[in-house]
């Protein structure tokens, strides 16, 4: 163990933190904006349309992400078609294809956990506010959806700690993030345990602050007395329509 | 392509046994390291934890690189002389340790949510700790556990893919290598994404037919 | 206590022991990338072929030895190496001072050169392709060639293999004008140069002059110079352990006798239509 490699690889996978933020972030805000519209569909369309949504998801999440970031990668890259369109200002690039799938990747994952949560929304919650008057929109943005990301969120927290560690995937596509950063170090220095090693010890602090603010938020959203008590000033004060927005009355 | 596709039913078959014996393996130490970290110390406990903790926060691709290229010296180290640790074991030891980081946790959550009545009342029946085990704890504790359990098992055919960056010939290594030296990626990685497609539906409709002839008790 | 004591025997079941070194019985495994023909590649059986298969062979039969080729990805081959996973490298490695900080190389068993390819879509003059250039030995001419090539890539992107010396080379002459992509295998470096991804790359002119051969490869071309020494070294040789001293030894008797009876001439005749056998096998 060479505690003075150790010491340069953190300084050196530190370089690559940036891009693995922006593709874990993005991907997920983007998976999560696909998602919603989609998690709806899954859970109360017509069968034939929720099959299809079914279908997407059923695709990427029983294949490998590496395997859907090699077809969108290489495999687009040789079809003629795709290389004379508009999208291959997008597709040329690896950070926006390994984008692109993680982004596709998560939103099929998010769909089935969001569809789950729609699902055990209890129906009389929903009978209620309907015969409050709301209609169908304002029951799925106020009512139900709310009720359900609360339920869904142990499960997105998990979405979230995997889209993290999948995007080490990028470095297969030649982008410098951490993963790619240690390989790139390896190569050149001959010392993979030293330099993996803090590569793992950077995810695991990742991955750990992911978990924490998971808890944190579910602390919030809680609706058991001891959380609200404390969550219920500090944002009636800021926010004042935060009551008529937050998950479950 | 001819060729190719005898690579791939080859592919298919190490796929298929890495999944099965690290899935296994993994299994036995999920269980025991649940059964320790419910029954024992805090500080056995805590390390169970920690061992759980790091496995989950690392991405597979970290984890299988780090025992590919240490498990060697760390082994050679222990044994006091050298010791050969071929691809093969590699990815079987680095996918076992992933599944039973995993497995560990849904065990652990599915023993402690069975009611402490439960041991309680077997144990003034008079009942040893290992019928306790078999009989009470044991049977219930598989059924709750089941689902997660099932998608463990989904994960674990994925992640093989990875080990391919080890030099093993599973479908993943197969299809970049077919890709690369044919030049048609579209066509080698739809068929790995199909044979994928194929392992994690049949892992599926087995896990499917299994919960419902043991479905959760009480529920 | 039981479990823990299941637990110890299981892991002790699970290391197969291979004590057996003893040189006689010894089976040699030599690692190849497999993915840069002609100097390695991996046919649709998922055989390895190539000039590092051949001469290792050759090599292997001289030495009265057992020899066994694995696939290794190139940017672990070397670490790989040191852990034990094998005892000889064969890869088209070329035979440099960095690399000989970490294991031990046999006399050269070729003489490679590199060049750089463009996609024919650029537009970029060409110069003189046939011309060669030794980075060990620049006079003012091939300053002069070298300062064209700076200020025509400039801003272009330039893809080379992962801890290749084509990328150290790359990255010290036009590391600040050019956007460098390091690939895990040449063949993915091909296929995104097809794609048109990268604007062209620097690697082994053999490895190039096959892809340019083929359909995909139609759309790019040489570009300047063959260039060799640098850091490149002497010529390509085969990597061993450092504490595997016989071995090295073995080697480099059997590939002295190779040179001498025109072996190695044959086999580079047979893969790359020219002789790059070594000058001198010293």
């Amino acid at each position: 163990m060479d505690f003075d490699t150790m010491i340069a690889a953190v300084m050196v996978l530190s370089s690559g933190l940036a891009l693995t933020l922006s593709l874990t972030v993005m991907a997920l805000m983007a998976g999560f904006v696909l998602s919603v519209p989609l998690a709806f569909m899954r859970a109360f369309a017509r069968p034939a349309l929720s099959r299809t949504v079914l279908s997407y998801t059923y695709v990427f999440r029983g294949t490998p992400m590496l395997v859907q970031l090699f077809l969108v990668y290489y495999g687009l890259g040789q079809i003629e078609a795709v290389r004379a369109s508009v999208f291959w200002v997008i597709l040329r690039d690896p950070f926006w294809c390994a984008l692109l799938t993680f982004s596709l990747n998560s939103a099929a994952h998010t769909t089935e956990i969001l569809c789950r949560g729609l699902q055990s929304v209890p129906k009389g919650t929903t009978e209620a506010a309907t015969a409050l008057g709301l209609k169908p929109m304002q029951v799925a943005r106020l009512v139900t959806f709310p009720i359900a990301f609360r339920i869904s969120l142990p499960a997105y927290g998990n979405e979230v700690v995997g889209m993290m560690k999948g995007s080490s995937l990028a470095s297969t596509v030649t982008l410098l993030e951490v993963t790619g950063m240690a390989r790139q170090m390896v190569s050149m220095t001959f010392a993979p345990y030293e330099i993996f090693i803090v590569a793992g010890a950077i995810y695991l602090l990742l991955t750990s602050l992911a978990v924490k603010a998971t808890q944190f938020l579910e602390r919030q959203l809680a609706t058991d007395g001891t959380a609200r008590r404390w969550r219920q000033p500090r944002f009636a004060t800021t926010v004042p329509e935060h009551r008529l927005t937050t998950p479950m009355p | 392509m001819n060729g190719f596709a005898i690579q791939f039913a080859g592919a298919l078959l190490i796929t298929i046994g890495l999944g099965l014996v690290s899935g296994f393996l993994g299994t036995v130490f999920g269980l025991m390291l649940a059964i320790l970290k419910n029954a024992r110390t805090p500080r056995v406990a805590g390390l169970i934890t920690a061992y759980t903790t790091i496995v989950r926060g690392v991405p597979e691709l970290v984890i299988i690189l780090l025992i590919y290229f240490g498990g060697t010296a760390l082994a050679s180290k222990i044994a006091g002389r050298y010791v050969e640790i071929n691809a093969f074991t590699a990815g079987i030891v680095a996918l076992t340790v992933v599944f039973s980081g995993y497995a560990t946790e849904v065990f652990r959550g599915a023993i402690a949510a069975i009611p402490a009545g439960q041991a309680e009342a077997a144990k003034s029946l008079g009942l040893n700790a290992w019928q306790r085990w078999m009989f009470v704890i044991g049977p219930q504790m598989c059924r709750l556990a089941l689902p997660a359990y099932g998608n463990l098992w989904i994960s674990l055919f994925k992640d093989t893919a990875l080990v391919s960056i080890v030099g093993l010939s599973d479908i993943m290594r197969v299809a970049s290598v077919g890709a690369g030296s044919m030049r048609a990626p579209l066509t080698f990685y739809l068929a790995a994404s199909a044979l994928y497609l194929l392992l994690t539906t049949v892992t599926l409709v087995s896990i499917r037919s299994v919960e419902r002839r043991y479905p959760a008790l009480g529920r | 206590m039981r479990i823990v004591l299941a637990g110890t025997v299981f892991v002790a079941a699970m290391i197969p022991a291979l004590p057996t070194r003893a040189e006689n019985t010894r089976v040699i495994t030599i690692a190849t990338e497999g993915a840069s023909p002609p100097w390695d590649g991996t046919n649709e059986k998922g055989e390895l072929y190539g000039y590092d298969i051949d001469v290792g062979l050759d090599l292997c039969r001289r030495v009265n030895v057992q020899c066994k080729f694995v696939a290794q990805d190139w940017d672990g081959i070397i670490p790989a190496l040191l852990v034990g996973k094998y005892d000889v490298i064969m890869s088209g490695m070329a035979i440099t001072e960095k690399r000989k900080q970490s294991i031990a190389f046999s006399h050269p068993y070729a003489a490679g050169y590199n060049q750089l390819v463009v996609r024919k879509e650029l537009g970029l003059d060409p110069g003189d392709t046939r011309q060669r250039l030794n980075l060990s030995a620049i006079d003012a001419g091939g300053k002069a060639v070298l300062e064209r090539l700076r200020s025509i890539l400039t801003g272009k992107t330039m893809g080379v293999l992962r801890s290749s010396n084509s990328e150290a080379v790359l990255k010290e002459l036009f590391g600040d004008v050019v956007t460098l992509r390091s690939y895990d295998s040449l063949d993915n470096l091909k296929l995104d140069l097809a794609a048109g991804r990268v604007d062209g790359g620097l690697a082994d002119y053999f490895t190039w002059r096959d892809f340019l051969e083929t359909p995909e490869g139609a759309g790019a071309t040489f570009l300047g110079p063959q260039v060799n020494g640098g850091l490149w070294g002497p010529g390509v040789g085969a990597g061993m352990r450092k504490d595997d001293g016989e071995l090295l030894a073995r080697f480099n008797t059997a590939l002295d006798a190779a040179v001498a009876d025109g072996t190695i001439k044959t086999l580079s005749l047979k893969w790359f239509k020219t002789d790059i056998s070594p000058a001198t096998s010293k």
